[in-house]
């Protein structure tokens, strides 16, 4: 193991991982709002925001997918000493991190069952770019209108239309993080 | 000042993570109840261990907390949580509802409209809205995964055709979001209207093992009949101590000869209320 | 004028004071010692590492001391206590048949390899209260064994379903390669399989467990059991360390093993076999055994193919789901917490109907 997966991690972890969480349950609970997170380090090209977002949400009960140009041996070694989280194909993946193209084919990833729409993935999606313009987004969580600059439309609105099943996303980009629960209703702004 | 021999507010980091993943996909399926492996808690199931478990994965030390039973900061189990993240997580406590971040309840919404940036979280006893018209796991969540909800209209009329009314006055069931009935917890139905609103809600019932959210702006509809339309009724009285008109009201018996009183059961709503200047009609001119 | 009721924090305060006091009685009597709890209260000390599911009689006696004998607070404390250990490994299956057994004892047959071995019981005592010896025993006459040695540990005791199940006369349980289901680490999922049903059962409440096994005795969900052997004793404790890439013994625990031979079952195609029922619990605890033996054997009716007879015990998400006396008692316990805005809004509502009521009885 390289010394630099032993690095990164919180420094206090009961205090930071709370102040993440109260970020991502804000971003995820107002689709379209961008919020700051920040304390740990992942090798590249982990972004700051996915890093504290796996070092907050994924440990050894989350089976966690990596995408091709996130899947490498730092990052393994990061990802396995930092949360323990078992790395798995898209197929057995609680959270998935990578960007949006590398993140397919979506359709190999867990959407829930009637029963328990909750066994479903997170995709953690690594963006170039984030910014409140773009998509327009309607539902749960937000009072007239939002806008996001997503990746596509087309997948979000399909996701949306099977709703109370589907995948849930994170948007993360250097040190910002928003999200998109499948609640949210997406169309070309 | 916290205690250094627990972890900060309480819950180990596995348990708090386990939670909060839970939290975060009830807030994605608004109204659905997701099952999550609740902790046994250093205070008895029934009394808010799952709203505790709760607070306690949302807590950070920069968070100003509020716990009210019943309406009331000073009732005993409300004091008792309340001391018991004073001392877990040494967060700064208030009474204000404006003045809160988290909010921890147990049988009521504050009458003080509440904002963006906080979170209110429910202590919940059964969270299952269909429990007492099917106790079996299996069949409800089957029920919940067809939305068949057909056996809680035929209750509710049941209701109006032998009493004229629906007869349920708390724990009144809502739709989500137009997808799941939800109960809203032990709230008197009154309350139900604050359901939507710009705060996060979320519920925690520990011993049943669940937990679920509503989102800020999400539309919640109490269920009804075009002609028995959901009406949000209390106590046709004015609160006696600030003359509040709106407000929830607790009865009070203060003889016993048909002696009663009505009070806000909100009591930061009516103690803002009296210092504001509002008077009821038994207050003393000088009660501040 | 009225002002509302204040001082939630002071009662609070004079109430664990005063439970305090209480918790010592008269300072004139001795104070107990824990270790007098354990040697002295052992089946209680039992009974709440079995259900506070934690092998550990020094805590379980000052859980004891804490909650003032009463059992279910202490088990309560115990759990609470459980939870936040962490969990360093899972130990290899405990061996019941190598158990050294304290007491072995079979109801299908007389004799078997081993021999009956009463042990420490209450069976034969005559209950009376011993009104001349202040609760001591009579003269102990003879040399009587330490628990754990009591018996030759050279004489193996092999388990008696074994023998049978070596004619194929009794459903064979050959061991499973599925991970058994944590239930204090993940949420109860219904339908609930044997290993999670088992769980519950033995960290269930005996009380509960008791009344469920009657009822089946009764015929509520009859199925006829036998005591194929009863053992109690203390089995090894082993974990697999990868470093040394062997188990290794790290400590002992006392069990109770309850195996009940069933009515049989078969059809034209399968020849007759006994069916099992199994109980097994921490420490001394026979009835909560035996209880559990009856009550796992009547949840099996489907697996089995028998019918469903309606019966309480039969009904696998009524019994595991009411067997927790924590669960139980905390709930119940609640509805002595404040109320006043749920009753408050139904006693409106019959008002409210009252009013209408007469208003049409008027007209």
């Amino acid at each position: 193991m390289r010394t630099e997966a032993l690095t990164g991690g919180f420094a206090d972890a009961p205090v930071e991982a709370a102040q993440v969480f109260r970020a991502t349950l804000e971003a995820l609970a107002r689709p379209g709002r961008i919020a700051t997170v920040g304390g740990a380090e992942a090798p590249a090209p982990v972004s700051g925001a996915a890093a504290v977002l796996l070092l907050t949400l994924c440990d050894h009960e989350t089976p966690l997918f990596l995408a091709p140009g996130h899947d490498g041996p730092e990052v393994r070694d990061w990802v396995s000493f930092h949360t323990g989280a078992p790395l798995v194909g898209r197929e057995e993946a609680t959270f998935a991190l990578g960007h949006w193209p590398a993140l397919a084919p979506l359709g190999a990833y867990r959407i829930g069952t009637p029963d328990y729409p909750d066994r479903s993935v997170s995709l953690i999606v690594e963006m170039e770019a984030l910014a409140a313009r773009g998509a327009r987004l309607t539902g749960p969580g937000i009072e007239t209108e939002a806008f996001l600059s997503l990746p596509e439309t087309e997948a979000f609105r399909r996701n949306n239309a099977r709703f109370p099943l589907g995948w849930d996303c994170f948007f993360t980009c250097g040190q910002s993080l928003a999200a998109l629960p499948r609640s949210t209703r997406v169309e070309e702004a | 000042m916290t205690d250094a021999a627990y972890n900060f507010a309480y819950l180990d980091e596995q348990t708090k993570r386990m939670i909060r993943r839970a939290i975060l996909k009830g807030v994605a399926i608004p109204g659905y109840q997701v099952p999550f492996a609740s902790r046994e808690m250093p205070m008895p199931y029934g009394w808010g261990t799952g709203g505790v478990q709760v607070t306690a994965a949302c807590l950070t030390p920069a968070d100003t907390l509020k716990v009210i039973d019943q309406g009331a900061d000073d009732t005993t189990n409300a004091v008792s949580i309340r001391r018991f993240f004073q001392r877990t997580a040494g967060v700064a406590a208030t009474e204000r509802t404006a003045e809160a971040s988290v909010i921890q309840t147990r049988h009521r919404i504050p009458e003080t409209p509440l904002t963006e940036g906080q979170i209110l979280v429910y202590q919940v006893p059964i969270p299952e809205p269909l429990r007492f018209l099917e106790p079996r796991e299996t069949e409800t969540r089957r029920m919940h995964a067809l939305e068949d909800y057909g056996l809680m209209h035929v209750k509710l009329y049941e209701d109006i055709a032998r009493n004229g009314a629906i007869s349920t006055a708390y724990a009144y069931p809502v739709k989500v979001e137009g997808r799941y009935v939800m109960d809203p917890s032990p709230v008197p139905k009154f309350d139900n209207p604050k359901l939507e609103s710009p705060a996060i809600q979320l519920f925690g019932a520990g011993r049943e093992q669940r937990i679920y959210a509503i989102p800020p702006y999400t539309r919640v509809v109490s269920l009804d009949f075009e002609d028995h339309p959901f009406e949000a009724s209390k106590a046709d009285h004015a609160c006696d101590l600030c003359g509040a008109e709106e407000s929830y009201l607790d009865e009070v018996i203060t003889d016993d000869a048909g002696g009663r009183i009505f009070v806000c059961s909100d009591t930061d709503f009516c103690a803002g209320r009296r210092a504001g200047g509002h008077r009821g009609a038994l207050a003393a001119e000088d009660v501040a | 004028m009225y002002v509302a009721v204040k001082g939630g924090e002071k009662a609070i305060d004079a109430a664990h004071d005063w439970l305090a006091k209480e918790r010592r009685g008269d300072r004139a009597v001795a104070e107990l010692s824990l270790a007098q709890i354990r040697e002295q209260m052992s089946l209680a000390v039992n009974r709440v590492m079995a259900e506070g599911s934690l092998f550990d009689p020094d805590l379980a006696a000052l859980a004891i001391k804490q909650a003032r004998g009463d059992l279910i607070e202490a088990i309560f404390l115990i759990r609470a206590y459980r939870t936040t250990l962490p969990r360093l490994g899972a130990s290899r299956p405990v061996d019941t048949g190598a158990m050294r057994c304290d007491r072995r004892i079979s109801a299908t047959f007389k004799d078997a390899p081993g021999g009956q071995v009463l042990g420490p019981t209450f069976d034969y005592t005559h209950r009376l209260a011993g009104l001349q010896t202040g609760g001591r025993g009579g003269r102990i006459r003879g040399r009587v064994p330490v628990c754990g040695d009591a018996t030759d540990e050279a004489v193996p005791k092999p388990r008696i379903t074994d023998i049978l199940g070596r004619d194929g006369l009794i459903q064979d349980e050959p061991p499973g390669e599925a991970e058994p289901p944590d239930m204090t680490r993940a949420p109860m999922d219904y339908p609930a399989g044997r290993a999670l049903r088992l769980q519950a059962l033995t960290r269930g409440d005996e009380g509960f467990l008791l009344g469920m096994a009657y009822s089946t005795q009764r015929g509520y969900g009859r199925n006829h059991p036998f005591v194929g052997e009863l053992r109690i004793g203390t089995v090894e404790v082993e974990m697999e360390v990868p470093e040394l890439g062997e188990a290794v013994c790290v400590g002992e625990l006392t069990l109770t093993e309850c195996e009940t031979v069933n009515q049989f079952a078969g059809s034209k195609i399968e020849p007759a076999q006994f069916t099992r029922g199994y109980g097994l619990v921490i420490g001394q605890t026979e009835r909560k055994a035996i209880s559990m033996a009856l009550v796992d054997r009547a949840l099996r009716w489907e697996e089995l193919g028998e019918e469903d007879s309606g019966a309480p015990a039969q009904d696998a998400e009524f019994v595991l789901g009411h067997a927790d006396n924590i669960q139980a008692t905390g709930f119940l316990e609640h509805i002595k917490l404040p109320h006043y805005v749920d009753f408050q809004s139904e006693l409106e509502l019959v008002r409210r109907m009252r009013a209408e009521a007469a208003r049409e009885a008027a007209e």
